[in-house]
């Protein structure tokens, strides 16, 4: 079985398993008191968020390794991770207008948060053309690593500064000082949404690292 | 240490002589700025927003424009005759090189703006004249988080294709955050509140230069390699 047809199965496994979690979300969680069914949104908003976040970070870090051990491998999962990331990126913005839309009035506003994210994908989406601008292989490994250990700096710092404005959106109820904020039923919908999003993340980055693979094959002949 | 100032030193000087003999880049990011300047002039209507609460938007957007002008030129000049192999062979180390380059470009983004300031108080009338110390510093500090980043970038993209639309490109969302920043720090000393207000913000352009200058001399050897 090649790659490609590997990570086609995993994406399949994962779609069910987030069919699974929407069952779950619709009729076996409580609706939230005062968002009503738009809240459900939030098991997919939220893993969305954070595994565009991670794919960021491990286009980061592979960036690193790179510059060290300049194996085309890392290159090959940084540019997968990259075109994953901004995929997710893409969820986490449409489904964050749904949202916003009955519960804020608005599709969107310059909040922190919001924007932060639209950073982020303006980020990877430069990464990618920067990717697309360069005709070394050799060249545009090193240039997209040097801009991916830069883009995940930049969203450090602005993790950082999101904390100083005021916002709109709701604060992490997960992760955070004090023991998660959420009825149990909604944390294990969520937490499963999440396990469920990295299987479509590993899945779907198998298949751009197998695409990745042919282009190479492909630019030998 | 001595030993890497000293080289910046002679990259930059060789830029600068370069860029003050010629003029013609100069002259053109100056004249752009105060170009823009006039089109802010005309693109609001001052009968109905009072030029103070449009004045920072005006200034930091202004001088975002004239730092990528001046970026893009910072590495094209050594396109020519294939002057950067041989700056690449000379034994100026390739941290010497990017802190030169850093240097030749503060200079002339900070000539720029040094024209482009007295422009702005002239055209829309601000009163800078109180907190012009503090203003400056603002400037300063803003001007070194968009040339550290930009210095990196713009050595980047002269070796990809359409250079000159790579640069904004990817250069612009890094130049949000001290934009952001800047504009906040500026706001508020024309509006004549308190330093304590301003003093967070302009830690933070601080913090940004000090992480970005250090990650771009990490960063800046991989961009040259052969």
């Amino acid at each position: 079985m090649t790659l490609a047809q590997k990570g086609r199965r995993v994406v399949l496994a994962g779609l069910l398993l987030l069919g699974g979690v929407y069952v779950r979300a619709l009729a076996f969680t409580p609706v939230e008191r005062f968002q009503g069914p738009a809240q459900k949104i939030f098991y997919l908003h939220v893993p969305a968020a954070v595994t565009t976040e991670l794919a960021v970070i491990l286009v980061g870090l592979a960036g690193v390794f790179f510059l060290f051990l300049k194996d085309p491998r890392l290159d090959r999962f940084a540019e997968a991770s990259a075109e994953v990331g901004t995929v997710f990126a893409a969820i986490v913005l449409t489904t964050g207008p749904i949202w916003g839309k009955p519960i804020w009035g608005t599709w969107w506003t310059w909040d922190a948060r919001l924007t932060s994210t639209l950073f982020l994908f303006f980020l990877l989406i430069s990464y990618h053309v920067l990717r697309g601008a360069v005709t070394d292989a050799g060249l545009r490994a090193r240039y997209a690593a040097v801009l991916g250990i830069c883009a995940v700096v930049l969203v450090g710092f602005i993790h950082l500064s999101v904390y100083l404005f005021p916002t709109l959106h709701p604060q992490p109820i997960v992760l955070r000082p004090a023991k998660p904020g959420l009825p149990p039923e909604m944390l294990v919908t969520l937490l499963m949404s999440f396990g469920v999003f990295l299987v479509l993340y590993v899945g779907f980055v198998m298949q751009r690292y197998a695409i990745a693979l042919r282009r190479e094959a492909a630019s030998h002949v | 240490m001595r030993e890497l100032l000293g080289q910046a030193w002679t990259v930059a000087r060789k830029d600068l002589v370069l860029e003050f003999r010629t003029r013609t880049a100069l002259l053109s990011a100056v004249v752009f700025t105060a170009l823009v300047l006039t089109v802010f002039n005309f693109g609001r209507d001052p009968t109905a927003v009072a030029t103070i609460d449009l004045a920072p938007s005006i200034l930091w957007v202004t001088f975002t424009f004239a730092a990528m002008l001046a970026l893009n030129r910072a590495f094209q000049l050594e396109l020519e005759n294939g002057a950067l192999e041989g700056l690449l062979v000379s034994p100026v180390s390739r941290r010497s090189l990017y802190l030169g380059k850093l240097l030749a470009n503060l200079g002339f983004v900070g000539v720029v703006e040094a024209v482009g300031l007295p422009l702005f108080v002239l055209f829309f009338d601000v009163p800078v004249g109180p907190v012009l110390l503090p203003l400056i510093g603002v400037i300063a500090l803003a001007t070194v988080g968009f040339v550290s980043v930009g210095t990196l970038f713009s050595a980047m993209v002269v070796r990809t294709r359409f250079a000159e639309l790579m640069l904004p490109v990817l250069l612009l969302p890094f130049l949000l955050l001290p934009l952001t920043y800047a504009v906040q720090a500026t706001a508020r000393l024309l509006a004549g509140r308190p330093l304590s207000e301003v003093s967070g913000w302009l830690k933070l352009l601080a913090a940004y230069d000090l992480v970005f200058v250090a990650v771009a001399l990490l960063l800046f050897p991989h961009t040259m390699d052969e």
